[in-house]
């Protein structure tokens, strides 16, 4: 035990005396959070909208106030030619061009049906759905309103009634998506500073000899680990509560649950992540081999994680994948702690498969780091 | 010149020399891009949720028929009363209930209107609000086919066509931007690392005291690089083509000028972090953190720069990959040509002059 209290001494030492690197480590990670929280927004405000009336009747122009007036859609120009707005449209200023044509309004009142374009840049395949899904609504508003214009009332009566659909919005009413992002991109900073720190710190070592004075010690491998272990799971502990309390202050994230329980698990998985990083440091020689295989190795969890993207959405085997990968289980376990104010039976696998993975994370890197240089 | 070829000779030993770092830098960028292609989807599929259905009659079965027929939706439980939602919801694994009043049939047709409700779990908020939108137009198309069977006189009816992805595919918006994210990281990375780990052992000394001039040796070290990165860049442009069946639309020699015009700013950024950093780890964290995630969520990559608050669009326009990003996709996928696209390509080359002359400025010939 006394050993492993002299390696942590060392070693916080070697941290704090590396004047350059603690602003790396305690300011960028807060700036980060601050900025980059209010980036992941899906909420579509203003879609971009061309309108090319080529009837210009009474009935067109209904329907396009209609478009006009919808709080999704800005109408940044109207154009005679198709040839035109497709060409803005290349020019991405444009998502969505309606095209009314020529005879709409006649065709609806002589055949009792007509029909509009909508063209949809689709690249992004989720905001074209929404696109989609939000011009679909004012057009079928607007054909129930005709209908009732008509003095069909009769027949509106008539016909099979409406069904009133009320939703309501769990966890988070006003849809505030800092709610969702705060935890998110905090668990992916803390992540990228304890798990590069702790594996390249041991490379370091490696890289400048020094790890050579450090093996020929009477010191354990377990407690040479553990001491490179400790000093960095103090510090995203820390930047974990600090971050918390920012978030708390600044977005106004909900904490409904038990800290405690959110700490406990943060250990567990922090365990875990350095607990890869050190065996990552052990399998290479340099600190730039180092650097590389943890980017990619993190860059490939936290995209995976959900955290971005909706996890139910990847297919089975990746979401499988997933069962390795720490980054998923506390992106998970985070929020359903701090916006559903889960509790531990709730999130009790959860707890078990970051265990395991903190376990083993931990016992390889100790069984492949050998003593000799 | 035969200082500068001997040097850039040097470079490429060292290059080939590490050879694990070589296999990383090749082998990693064609798994993400893989992985990226295949597994990361933006739309809503296998949403797993609960019904309660009080009411158990024709209608309100047809209506689950078509939200679990729609692809989108997976019914996990049905579920008997309103007090089960909160624990199901806590689990974490349900993110809609969708409940049907009682004699919803009946009510439907005897009183014209009847009531059903959607409970989504909004602790996402971006797919709360999707899936919600999709049940409602599932629920309006089902209300509008019982409506058209029975002769609206009047009716509009949209024609939607999706431009350029007709079949949504989520590797069309994300593979032009897992290709940006890789080249900018592994090219920023790389340089910045390499100078600054001369420095830290001592060897840039030895260089300084040579008869080579400061911007021979960035040059030096510079050009391994571009041609790695050019190799990464083809190898995930013909993946891309032949793996996920991107479209070419464009000119192809225009995309390769624009690729090595990206190339050569994310180098030329990676020499400006070397020349601010003292060692490998500052430079590693500069790159890796300044660099990692702006180059997510500030480009484009993922999220649209148009929902974003005005200070942060702002901000963007400082992002490099978010021009290379637009360039790719312009060319790839809708086949413009410079026309369209010369103020993202002017972007890319003040940015490649800013960054060149800041980092000239900065090197210093002198250790300390």
């Amino acid at each position: 035990m006394r050993t492993i209290g002299i390696i942590l001494r060392k070693e916080f030492r070697q941290i704090f005396r590396n004047r350059t690197m603690l602003p790396v480590i305690f300011i960028l990670p807060f700036v980060q959070l601050i900025i980059l929280v209010n980036a992941a927004t899906m909420d579509m405000k203003h879609i971009k909208m061309i309108l090319v009336d080529l009837d210009i009747s009474s009935v067109s122009r209904q329907l396009s106030d209609k478009f006009i007036h919808s709080p999704f859609f800005s109408i940044v120009g109207s154009d005679f030619s198709t040839a035109e707005s497709e060409e803005k449209m290349l020019k991405n200023e444009a998502d969505l061009i309606v095209v009314i044509p020529e005879g709409f309004e006649k065709k609806l009142f002589r055949n009792g049906f007509s029909t509009l374009q909508l063209q949809i840049d689709a690249i992004n395949g989720m905001t074209a759905g929404l696109i989609h899904a939000y011009s679909s609504q004012i057009i079928s508003g607007f054909n129930v309103e005709l209908l009732a214009s008509a003095g069909t009332n009769a027949l509106v009566n008539n016909l099979p009634g409406n069904v009133a659909i009320e939703y309501s919005f769990w966890y988070n009413k006003e849809l505030k998506f800092k709610y969702y992002m705060v935890p998110g991109i905090l668990v992916i900073l803390l992540t990228l500073v304890g798990m590069f720190l702790a594996s390249l710190n041991l490379v370091r070592e490696k890289e400048l000899g020094t790890i050579e004075q450090i093996n020929v010690t009477p010191i354990r491998k377990f407690q040479f680990l553990m001491g490179k272990l400790i000093p960095f799971w103090v510090i995203a502990l820390f930047e974990l509560a600090f971050g918390l309390w920012l978030g708390r202050l600044l977005f106004d994230i909900p904490i409904e649950g038990n800290l405690l329980l959110l700490f406990t698990f943060a250990g567990v998985y922090l365990i875990a992540i350095l607990g890869m990083g050190l065996l990552i440091s052990t399998l290479s020689q340099t600190q730039q081999q180092a650097m590389f295989l943890n980017f990619f190795i993190l860059i490939t969890f936290v995209l995976m994680s959900g955290i971005f993207t909706p996890a139910e959405s990847m297919p089975r085997w990746a979401q499988q994948l997933n069962l390795i990968n720490p980054l998923a289980y506390f992106m998970r376990v985070i929020r359903m702690i701090l916006l559903k104010g889960s509790g531990f039976g709730d999130i009790r696998s959860d707890f078990l498969g970051i265990s395991i993975i903190a376990i083993i994370a931990f016992s390889l890197s100790i069984w492949r780091y050998r003593k000799i240089a | 010149m035969k200082a500068f070829l001997g040097f850039v000779k040097k470079e490429f030993i060292h290059i080939f020399r590490d050879f694990r770092t070589l296999i990383i830098l090749i082998g990693l960028p064609v798994a993400q891009i893989l992985t990226f292609g295949y597994i990361i989807r933006n739309e809503i599929q296998d949403v797993k949720i609960a019904i309660l259905d009080e009411s158990k009659d024709p209608v309100t079965r047809e209506i689950t028929n078509r939200l679990l027929a729609s692809g989108f939706f997976q019914l996990e439980e049905y579920i008997s009363s309103p007090d089960a939602v909160e624990s199901i919801f806590r689990k974490g694994k349900i993110r809609e209930v969708v409940v049907f009043e009682d004699r919803f049939a009946e009510k439907l047709e005897r009183e014209g209107v009847s009531h059903m409700q959607i409970l989504a779990d909004a602790s996402d908020p971006n797919s709360a609000k999707m899936i919600v939108t999709y049940t409602q137009g599932i629920v309006s198309t089902y209300l509008s086919e019982l409506k058209r069977h029975s002769k609206m006189p009047m009716i509009i009816e949209p024609r939607v066509r999706m431009m350029y992805n007709p079949d949504l595919k989520s590797a069309f918006m994300f593979v032009p931007g897992t290709m940006a994210m890789i080249l900018m990281l592994v090219s920023a990375m790389m340089t910045s690392i390499s100078i600054a780990r001369e420095k830290e052992t001592g060897t840039m000394e030895a260089i300084l005291v040579s008869p080579l001039r400061p911007i021979q040796i960035i040059a030096g070290k510079v050009t391994p690089y571009i041609l790695l990165s050019c190799i990464n860049a083809i190898v995930i442009l013909l993946m891309g083509y032949f793996v996920f069946k991107l479209p070419i639309q464009g000119s192809i020699l225009l995309l390769f000028a624009e690729t090595i015009l990206f190339i050569s700013l994310a180098l030329a950024l990676g020499i400006m972090i070397s020349t601010v950093s003292k060692n490998q780890q500052v430079a590693m964290f500069i790159s890796a953190f300044a660099l990692m995630l702006p180059t997510i969520l500030l480009s484009g990559f993922i999220f649209p720069i148009e929902n974003m608050p005005r200070i942060l669009q702002w901000l963007c326009y400082i992002i490099p990959p978010k021009y290379y990003i637009i360039t790719i996709r312009s060319i790839m996928l809708k086949g413009t040509g410079l026309a369209e696209i010369w103020p993202e390509t002017v972007m890319m080359l003040s940015m490649l002059v800013v960054f060149i002359s800041v980092s000239a400025a900065r090197f210093k010939v002198r250790l300390q």
